[in-house]
């Protein structure tokens, strides 16, 4: 990779002494060092809540530290707002883009800083070259004509690197920078994190993926529970090192699947055809069986109508045409009630959307769907009583955190415990078949273990599991068989085991000869 | 993910500021503190002592049993009843600018009966309540069938059914067969057996002249309201659709029959105040001039109750008070002071409360952003 080259250990561009950070009585930053040099890519490391994003709000003055000291190109600073970060040469590409939709590229990176021509007038064109000038420096591949709204996420992302660049950022900050990446995406984005500190940047990327590190960072901090833990040479040290110390005790990455065989089908679909939300087929003669004792894994780019797919799977949206059955009984276009009394759940893609009310306390989230069932409600009337028994076993045996958030709203809890309370509720529900969509979106490891193992769980009881992520991992570990999705169709199916990334990746663009169906 | 203890006090930590943000006691009562300060600032420049004309404003609430049943009886009424069909919407994720419309049409519905049909008082106030209770239900629930229907936007559907309403009771009203006649702009006043006015059980200038039994009702319906909403399935159900309908829907709950039926009780309070006011207010109805506003003011006390049943008590109370003491504040010297002060105090409470959700919201987030980590 070259690292000596691009790196000068002698001239550290950011230095963050002895950081404390507190929130009331609780310390989101205790004692945090970091250390960053010229042309350095450093990761921090930490699980959800352990306090990374708290500790780059304070670099990049969002936040004011309640204690500790900040160097910047060896001068102690004193950074109050996003503006100072800015002059100071720091830049932020965060993990939501903020671009304006219909305003083109180059008019979102020149927004607020847009060079002036006479009359007050901005100079369209010099703010064009540059913006090719700085995409072209770096291999950016940006279209500056393009509009936001009709360019992929990946180019979006590249924008916002190239707006935080044209104001001439020396230092970036990237916050889980690949949540929302293809894998193509992922490999172009560490290319162009190398280009940077080729050219002399320092980069600080944010992530709780353990094998991006591995790829692209040269340095890493892993941070837990708000403590400082360590600085490690991301060379000498391996992924299950680095998810030991985040975690602070020993992973276990893959997924304990006994044998099992097959059992009859659960959920058959065939010939399916379905719309997306413009009215354009997005689903196109879909053929898919799930049986019982299995995980189905669907690969896939995301747009090839696997959203399409579980909305309709899950009652939410119309078919045009196909058939449905799930254990013999005729599934097709029924309401998302009688699909979940037919034997479906499913955990969905957007938790905050879909899978929880986030007014709504802990324990009527976990009563959702058989509220109106005894002995949650008796006539019509609720029975709190047993609502919070049910919520509090959950709570123990699904380790929801904190203790005792029964009747804590649902949107107090972090990401990874949200996740667990539509867990606990759709494995307690124990339907016959469960569809799960990039369950462990966002999580961090240890979040990620506990929800595979829950999977797997399912399916060792003897239930059907259909898996629908973006994820490659996680499919190809937990899946006993993956069907490549392409255009609305399945167009591949393989054996769990025998999959290699590559040659998934080569299905899931269209390619790959041997297996079609 | 944090330990436990790490968690705990981030909980801790936010529930102190949650628990003060989320008292929104405490703001409605900083808001009316504010409406009042606001109105002695607007006395003051009128040239009228505020000290005294609130002195005034009170004393005339709590000055005799009768004008305590004026402002808590016969003039707050209409406006708990209105107050509770917008709080009601509100829990359902809806905005209930309609109750005027219904209010208007569970009026006319009250007044057909009680003029034309004949029958004993027990049968016809009965009857008469049941009608506007059935009108208010059609013309509220029908606004929700408009929106799950064809989606159209129920603000803007029940903006026209509020005029669609105002120009049929005027209509009704001049109708011959229903118009008093002589050239009058009012209805035929109802039969005697319709009235529920229960001021000749008391004393003379004991309680109010058209003190009446709606209370009770209104009353009832508040305590119907808080069971629904925090005890039953069917309130888990219409408010879980009111907090995010893509997970009600997705959780398999039926969210526009939800909208539908949250529309028609809604419709049926406000309707049940219309009817109730010409059973024991006014006896007939008059030709519009201008829309009454009860509705409207339902708005006022949904916000000033915080969209909570026995708050809309409380505010519908407060309003019937300001509303009737304000017309009889007096000066010292026994001028009158301009009952519109009244407007501009319960204008700026209002004002006051909505900005205090915008501050409240914008505590939390903040504190929310801090806590998240």
């Amino acid at each position: 990779m070259g690292e000596s080259e691009r790196i000068d250990w002698n001239q550290p561009t950011v230095e963050m002494r002895n950081i404390v950070k507190m929130f009331g009585s609780f310390k989101a930053n205790d004692g945090i060092n970091l250390k960053v040099h010229k042309g350095e890519i450093h990761a921090i490391l930490g699980e959800n809540g352990a306090g990374k994003s708290t500790l780059m709000n304070v670099l990049y003055g969002l936040l004011q530290p309640t204690s500790g000291q900040i160097f910047v190109n060896g001068k102690q600073v004193h950074i109050d707002s996003p503006n100072k970060a800015i002059e100071l040469g720091i830049g932020m590409v965060h993990q939501h883009f903020m671009l304006v939709q219909p305003f083109t590229v180059t008019e979102n990176i020149i927004l607020g800083s847009e060079p002036m021509k006479s009359l007050n007038r901005v100079d369209m064109k010099a703010a064009r070259a540059k913006v090719v000038e700085i995409s072209e420096r770096y291999g950016l591949n940006v279209n500056p004509a393009a509009k936001v709204e009709d360019i992929s996420v990946g180019m979006q992302q590249r924008a916002e690197i190239l707006k935080v660049l044209f104001r001439g950022a020396e230092i970036l900050i990237l916050d889980e920078p690949t949540s929302s990446l293809t894998p193509q995406e992922i490999l172009e984005l560490v290319e162009i994190m190398q280009n940077l500190t080729r050219e002399g940047k320092s980069i600080i990327l944010i992530t709780h993926k353990l094998r991006e590190i591995k790829e692209a960072a040269d340095c890493c901090t892993i941070i837990r529970q708000g403590r400082y833990i360590d600085t490690v040479r991301v060379a000498d040290v391996t992924e299950h090192d680095l998810a030991s110390m985040m975690v602070g005790r020993n992973v276990e990455f893959h997924a304990d699947k006994k044998e099992m065989p097959r059992g009859e089908v659960s959920l058959r679909v065939e010939e399916l055809h379905a719309k997306d939300y413009r009215g354009v087929d997005a689903v196109r003669g879909l053929n898919l069986t799930v049986s019982r004792g299995e995980i189905v894994g669907i690969a896939g780019i995301d747009g090839n109508g696997q959203t399409e797919l579980v909305e309709v799977l899950t009652g939410l949206r119309k078919a045009t045409s196909g058939r449905i059955t799930m254990n013999g009984q005729d599934a097709f276009n029924k309401t998302p009630r009688e699909l979940f009394d037919m034997g479906i759940s499913s955990i969905p893609a957007d938790r905050q959307k879909h899978g929880l009310i986030l007014d709504y306390p802990v324990e009527d989230n976990l009563v959702l769907q058989n509220i109106g069932n005894q002995p949650y409600s008796r006539r019509g009337t609720l029975q709190r009583k047993e609502i919070r028994k049910h919520a509090s076993e959950l709570v123990e045996k699904f380790d929801i955190r904190p203790r005792g958030c029964e009747n804590e709203k649902a949107g107090a809890l972090s990401g990874g415990n949200q996740q667990k309370v539509i867990i606990a509720r759709e494995v307690t529900n124990d339907r016959d078949l469960l569809i799960a969509v990039n369950p462990t979106r966002g999580l961090d490891v240890g979040a990620i273990e506990y929800v595979h193992r829950y999977l797997v769980e399912q399916r060792n009881k003897g239930k059907a599991v259909l898996l629908v992520s973006f994820e490659l991992d996680e499919i190809m570990s937990l899946s006993d068989r993956i069907d490549v999705i392409f255009e609305g169709k399945i167009v591949h199916s393989i054996e769990g085991g025998k999959a290699d990334e590559k040659t998934l990746g080569l299905m899931m663009a269209g390619g790959g000869g041997a297996g079609g169906k | 993910m944090a330990n436990k203890s790490a968690d705990a006090q981030v909980l801790d930590s936010r529930s102190f500021v949650q628990k003060l943000m989320a008292g929104s006691f405490i703001y409605t009562l900083i808001s009316i503190l504010i409406g009042f300060a606001i109105g002695a600032v607007a006395l003051l420049i009128a040239d009228y002592n505020p000290l005294v004309a609130y002195g005034s404003l009170f004393s005339v609430i709590f000055s005799s049993t009768k004008t305590m049943s004026y402002c808590f009886v016969e003039y707050a009424t209409p406006y708990i009843l209105t107050g509770l069909s917008v709080a009601f919407s509100f829990k359902t994720g809806m905005f209930n600018i309609g109750a005027e419309g219904q209010y208007v049409m569970g009026a006319v519905a009250a007044m057909l009966v009680g003029v034309f049909v004949k029958l004993p008082g027990v049968l016809l106030v009965p009857l008469c309540i049941l009608a506007a209770i059935a009108v208010g239900v059609v013309w509220g629930g029908l606004v929700g069938y408009l929106k799950v229907r064809f989606g159209s936007h129920e603000v803007l559907c029940m903006i026209m059914f509020n005029w669609i309403a105002y120009y049929f009771s005027n209509y009704i009203v001049n109708h011959p067969g229903v118009n008093v006649g002589g050239g009058k702009t009012w209805s035929l006043p109802i039969q005697d057996e319709a009235k529920i006015t229960i001021s000749q059980w008391f004393g003379k200038n004991v309680v109010s002249t058209n003190t009446h039994f709606g209370i009770f009702i209104a009353i009832a319906c508040v305590l119907a309201m808080y069971y629904i909403i925090n005890k039953t399935t069917f309130g888990f159900r219409l408010k879980a659709v009111g907090s995010n309908r893509s997970c009600a829907e997705y959780a398999g709950i039926n969210a526009n029959r939800c909208v539908i039926l949250s529309l028609a009780i809604s419709g049926a309070l406000a309707a049940l105040a219309g009817g109730l006011q010409v059973l024991g207010v006014t006896y007939k109805i008059n030709q519009f001039a201008t829309q009454e506003s009860y509705g409207f003011n339902g708005i006022t006390v949904a916000l000033i109750g915080a969209t909570n049943p026995i708050g809309v008590l409380l505010g519908g109370w407060f309003f019937g008070a300001m509303k009737y003491a304000g017309t009889r504040i007096k000066m010292l010297d026994g001028s009158r002071v301009p009952k519109e002060i009244i407007d501009i105090i319960m204008g700026c409470i209002v004002l006051a409360i909505a900005t205090s959700n915008l501050l409240r919201m914008a505590v939390v987030r903040h504190e929310m952003k801090g806590g998240k980590v």
